[in-house]
């Protein structure tokens, strides 16, 4: 595996454990389809969340929250349609949060988590 | 605290209006909104301040940050909010004390590396925050000097955002700028105003800040030859009238139009002001020296649009020549030439004293009070003039030609002066009754004086300005002094406007010659000057 797929894993695991401390159950991770994969699929109550998370080992190139762009985030709208038709669970509300994580040169981590992002 | 407020100004015209700026942090993907009726150069704010912020080592809120401007309904236009939006997002994150903020106004254009860039229209900007009730106001340190030309405003000036960051921390002095003291002993000593003869030239439009000391510039001394012509421009001097100079070629129309503001006096302070704040909106006030206080010769080129002339353009509203000529002179050398749709814009000017430009959204009102000069060649091969039979124009293109000029434009012009050829003899004998300029200057000077002291209590103060019922009673000639006027009248050579024009040339040329009322001599040389037959 490569550094930066290591690093991506390891974000989303972060990411991951973040939102169930939260209050959040992850239902899914990764989740693949011919559109694209959604990183951690997670209910909310009865509000279905699509999390896509961002890695970055420092600013240079801008905030992990700042590379989300719009298409992304109405790729992960169809996603989120197409994961319920797969799953064929229904819930009340569909929500696109971002998690962003940043690892500080001295290696520590921080999540920043935005909710209802797109 | 995520919510901070800040104010600046936008223009509108030459008026200046009160913005709040307030910037709203929230959480999110990480974007800069801004809102309240931007123009594309404010959009680009949004890139311009992030990096201008960043290039002060300051830190970018990473999170969703709203930039609202209100009144949400007045277009706001042009890179002069940069710094107060810095600093409204950095008091949002925290990064500096909100608490400093309320009663500072602040303008400014920022650079990608955060140094602070001057802008346009500082001196009305100013202007609006004196009136607006603020008392001090930040701006780029290269506007600092026209910023304290505005009483009551405590100026300060910075050189970059960092500086201004540091200031509002740790309250370590800006550079302030002194206030009025500044201008008050730099303008109006009469003693000096006048007798000093040699005025801006051409050169106050062109950005060069004329100088009485410089007596080499242009003199009406120049014009040689052109002895009717050098009496009728110190007339429109003195009084303020439009003047029309036909004749041929290198007769010296130019030349005498040029020398037209050497002859008035300079500015007073109130109008030095107002002049100066148009140039400063147009982008062309001399940094150095911002202050105009020499009256302005505006000449544009006869290809000039009639956005050029009367004001207008796309996005930010510039005055045009009209206007950069307030209180001055506007000279259309080759009126003809001109396009007759850009010359009928002239019309509303010279009726009311302002041109209206209207948008959607907005109405920019700059004022526009000069004196127009014309000039022009009789027929397009110049040839035509008294005494010369070899002009090659049809008759119907010599028609043609000056008819672009007839109808109301040609109503309004006071003075129409024909321009002989001058012969090698006629040159040398009147070198020897030329007057210096100043000599000249100083009589109108005296004129223009009888006529503010006349109109004292009225709001003109040029005789050309005295509408048409005051002058029939309050300012009416000597019994019979009408005579002449009432003949040509009854010979239906001139129309009621025209005797109203007649009889403010009359005034003016009593007051040149310091004579209580016009009488009949002076009734008959404005009549002369208006039929422009003198000659």
């Amino acid at each position: 595996m490569n550094a930066k797929d290591a690093l991506g894993r390891h974000g989303e695991d972060l990411a991951a454990e973040y939102l169930q401390q939260s209050g959040l159950r992850v239902l899914d991770r990764n989740w693949r389809c011919a559109d694209g994969e959604i990183d951690i699929v997670a209910v909310d109550r009865r509000v279905l969340v699509v999390c896509e998370v961002k890695t970055r080992t420092g600013d240079r190139y801008g905030a992990p929250l700042e590379s989300i762009s719009h298409s992304k985030l109405r790729r992960l709208r169809r996603l989120a349609i197409r994961w319920v038709v797969a799953h064929g669970v229904l819930f009340d509300e569909i929500r696109v949060d971002a998690v962003g994580v940043l690892r500080s040169p001295s290696g520590e981590f921080t999540v920043s988590h935005a909710r209802g992002v797109g | 605290m995520a919510l901070a407020r800040t104010h600046s100004v936008s223009l509108v015209g030459v008026q200046g209006h009160a913005v709040e700026i307030e910037a709203d942090i929230e959480n999110g993907l990480v974007a800069l909104l801004l809102v309240g009726l931007p123009d594309t150069a404010l959009r680009e704010a949004r890139d311009r301040i992030r990096a201008a912020i960043v290039n002060s080592r300051e830190e970018w809120p990473q999170r969703r940050i709203t930039v609202g401007l209100s009144p949400a309904s007045l277009p706001k236009r042009g890179s002069s909010f940069d710094l107060g939006i810095a600093v409204a997002i950095l008091a949002a994150a925290g990064a500096v004390p909100a608490g400093r903020l309320p009663g500072l106004m602040f303008l400014g254009e920022l650079g990608l590396d955060g140094r602070l860039r001057a802008v346009r229209g500082v001196l009305p900007s100013v202007a609006a925050v004196s009136s607006a009730g603020f008392r001090t106001v930040v701006v780029p340190a290269a506007n600092a000097s026209e910023a304290s030309l505005v009483p009551g405003v405590e100026v300060l000036a910075a050189d970059s955002l960092a500086a201004v960051l540091t200031w509002l921390r740790k309250g370590c002095p800006l550079d302030g700028v002194p206030g009025a003291a500044h201008w008050t002993g730099d303008i109006g000593s009469p003693d000096e105003t006048q007798l000093d003869g040699a005025g801006p030239g051409e050169a106050a439009s062109a950005g060069e800040p004329g100088s009485t000391e410089s007596r080499s510039g242009p003199d009406l001394s120049d014009v040689l030859g052109q002895p009717t012509a050098r009496r009728a421009a110190e007339l429109c001097a003195a009084g303020g009238h439009h003047l029309l100079l036909l004749g041929p070629p290198g007769a010296g129309k130019t030349m005498l139009a040029e020398r037209l503001p050497t002859l008035l006096p300079r500015l007073d302070p109130a109008a030095a002001l107002e002049v100066s704040a148009i140039h400063s909106v147009a982008g062309v006030l001399p940094a150095d020296r911002p202050l105009l206080t020499d009256p302005p010769f505006c000449a544009p080129h006869h290809t000039a649009t009639r956005a050029a002339l009367v004001g207008g353009g796309s996005g930010v509203i510039r005055p045009g020549a009209a206007s950069l000529a307030h209180h001055g002179c506007l000279f259309l050398d080759e009126a003809p030439e001109f396009s007759r749709d850009t010359l009928d814009a002239l019309r509303q000017p010279l009726e009311s004293g302002e041109v209206v430009v209207a948008r959607s959204g907005v109405t920019a009102r700059f004022p526009a009070r000069f004196t127009l000069v014309m000039a022009a060649n009789p027929c397009p091969c110049a040839r035509a003039t008294a005494g010369r039979v070899d002009c090659t124009c049809a008759p119907s293109a010599r028609h043609r030609y000056l008819a672009r000029l007839s109808g109301p434009l040609l109503d309004r012009v006071d003075v129409k002066v024909e321009f002989l050829p001058v012969s090698r003899a006629e040159l040398l004998s009147d070198r020897s009754f030329t007057e210096p300029g100043c000599v000249v200057a100083a009589r109108v000077q005296a004129a223009r004086e009888r006529a503010a002291a006349r109109l004292r209590g009225t709001p003109w103060r040029l005789n050309a300005e005295i509408p048409g019922r005051e002058l029939r009673h309050r300012f009416a000639p000597r019994s019979g002094a009408l005579a002449p006027l009432e003949r040509a009248m009854d010979h239906g050579e001139i129309s009621a406007r025209g005797a109203h024009r007649i009889i403010r040339l009359a005034w003016t040329a009593a007051d040149l010659r310091a004579l209580p009322r016009p009488g009949a001599s002076e009734v008959s040389y404005a009549l002369g000057l208006w039929l422009g037959t003198t000659s």
